[in-house]
């Protein structure tokens, strides 16, 4: 080893001498780099000045926060009756996300339709279209809530409407997508071989648009069971109300028990629906 | 149209039946998920107190409800006055600007976070299995609770202010990050890292010219999208005193200050879009770049 290494070192300064163009410093290019990474730090370390950071503060502040991780356990409900309440409200949370996710899917249906380029032809219509479900999906669930409170009052039937709200703009997309990218061959192979416009669609269309919905639709199922711990901060049902009175009240036990329980329920419901989209991404591989 | 050639019955019925007894088992399985799936609405329906006749009364207080969203005080329409409609605009933009600000702070440190527990939880890079499996708990953890959840619980710890709100952001955008940085080091090539060791590397060299280049565009690219969401996050974490814009949203909706609501949510939209558009644009860039390296 130690031969060949030496050989090639006394070669190096002809191979430096003949590759100079690739092996020259590329002096532009490293400040645009460094210019860019300082303008980043730049940026950062202005927003923790203006937010008034300060060691001592990040110290004290984890102090308290090691204290109430230190009452926060063991997670405890306190009472059997509170348990049930809490038990009772998580159930409202998956109804909340079920009907939400359900209600968007209903009413995607249509809009999908007419966002789809190959179904609806004017460019206006479609460019329209897409943009107020961008402008639906880009207000937060959190905002949708608040506003339908105003509407029907405090309840989980606002958090269900609310949660419909913010997913019907992204699943009219999703739809749209679908909708785009279906082969027209299997349509065609069923008209060719005598069967009617009903037929087509139920065999040509639907197996290849189903299982991707499907899928999607569960996908969003998981992310509102999310969503929906957290709507009843801004008393739209669900366990996230409970959740922010043990915050306020300062019952760290209950806090850490109520957490506990949203972690559980939102992996258990994690397991499910993968299950259920690997078993329907399967049959449609098949 | 060509005639089709159409057998006649007796020759059908038997490929009918078999085709109904193939299809069975799938009929009975779809005839009983959907079945599943009425019950669970309906027990849902009970749970989440659905109540179509009010939403069918008070449906006319939606509509009427973005009607005065629309209008100034003096009755008029928004945008007949848009002075009068963003007479707050100045200090709206900046809080605008200190939402964008907390989004922007919080990922670039959850990011920080993410990146050190990255190569801890990546299998190919750390041996203990069960330090790596640690690791994993823990971001999963940090992902898991809503951010919200964390911002009112350090609103609790820390005091009010931007800097819980930015502490909740980074907490949670180190879990979610986290495991996608540490799925892009498991999916590395090792070959380069490899070969810069044969040719007499060092640690050092191995990560910078080996590693890094690898890494580096997907990491760029999972952070840029990390921002979109945070922008989002950061727009709402107001709403429990964290800072931004959220505090200012939430009581011009609870004290009914219809158009400043109007503006407020227009101002947020526009901003999340611009972000959005620009991030998926530099998306594209560092995709590109990822592949030409």
């Amino acid at each position: 080893m130690t031969p060949m290494r030496d050989m090639l070192l006394a070669r190096s300064a002809d191979v430096e001498a003949r590759h100079q163009a690739v092996l020259a410093t590329d002096w532009r290019g490293r400040a645009a780099v460094l210019a860019g990474i300082g303008a980043a730090a730049a940026v950062y370390v202005y927003g923790l000045v203006l937010f008034g950071f300060s060691p001592l503060w990040l110290a004290n502040g984890a102090r308290r926060l090691w204290d109430i991780i230190g009452l926060m356990l063991p997670p405890d409900p306190q009472s059997w009756s509170q348990f049930r309440m809490y038990l009772g409200a998580l159930g409202q949370t998956l109804a909340i996300a079920l009907l939400g996710t359900l209600t968007a899917v209903v009413l995607a249906v249509p809009f999908g339709f007419l966002a789809a380029k190959n179904i609806v032809a004017g460019r206006i219509v479609h460019f329209l279209s897409r943009r107020a479900l961008d402008t639906i999906r880009s207000v937060d669930t959190l905002v949708w809530a608040l506003i339908w409170i105003n509407v029907v009052g405090l309840g989980p039937f606002a958090g269900v409407l609310a949660i419909a709200s913010t997913d019907f703009g992204a699943f009219a997309k999703l739809m749209s997508e679908a909708i785009e990218t279906a082969d027209r061959r299997p349509v065609e192979g069923i008209l060719s071989t005598g069967g009617n416009k009903l037929h087509a669609i139920r065999f040509g269309v639907v197996p290849q648009v189903l299982p991707v919905i499907a899928g999607q639709i569960l996908y969003f199922f998981e992310s509102n069971t999310r969503s929906a711990t957290i709507i009843g901060i801004v008393g739209a049902g669900g366990i996230g109300l409970h959740l922010s009175e043990q915050i306020r009240v300062l019952e760290w036990q209950q806090t850490s028990f109520l957490i506990l329980m949203i972690l559980v329920a939102v992996a258990v419901i994690d397991q499910i629906s993968q299950r259920l989209r690997a078993g329907i991404m399967g049959r449609r591989g098949t | 149209m060509p005639m089709i050639a159409i057998p006649p019955p007796a020759q059908i019925a038997p490929l009918l039946r078999g085709y109904n007894d193939a299809i069975a088992p799938r009929r009975r399985q779809l005839v009983l998920g959907l079945a599943l799936l009425a019950a669970s609405i309906a027990v849902a329906c009970v749970g989440a107190e659905v109540d179509p006749a009010t939403l069918w009364q008070r449906i006319g207080n939606f509509s009427s409800y973005f009607g005065r969203l629309l209008h100034l005080d003096s009755g008029a329409f928004v945008w007949t006055d848009p002075k009068e409609w963003f007479w707050g605009l100045r200090r709206w933009s900046g809080l605008m600007g200190e939402t964008l600000l907390i989004a922007y702070v919080g990922t670039l440190t959850g990011a920080f976070g993410a990146f050190a527990g990255c190569f801890l939880a990546s299998t190919n890079l750390t041996r203990p299995a069960l330090l790596c499996t640690a690791t994993r708990r823990v971001l999963e953890l940090f992902r898991t609770v809503p951010e919200i959840v964390l911002a009112m619980i350090f609103v609790v710890a820390f005091g009010l202010g931007a800097l819980p709100g930015v502490l909740a952001i980074a907490v949670h955008t180190a879990g979610a990050l986290g495991k996608l940085f540490a799925e892009v080091v498991e999916n590395i090539d090792m070959r380069p890292v490899e070969g810069i060791a044969a040719s007499g590397g060092n640690w050092l060299a191995r990560i910078r010219f080996g590693a890094l280049p690898q890494v580096l565009s997907g990491f760029a690219s999972y952070m840029l999208l990390r921002f979109e969401v945070n922008v989002r996050g950061a727009a709402v974490i107001g709403f429990v005193g964290a800072g931004g814009i959220g505090q200012e949203l939430i009581v011009a909706i609870r004290k009914f200050y219809y158009s400043d609501v109007s503006a407020i949510l227009l101002m947020v939209i526009a901003c999340v879009m611009l972000i959005d558009f620009a991030s998926e644009r530099l998306r594209h860039q560092f995709v590109s770049v990822g592949k030409g390296a």
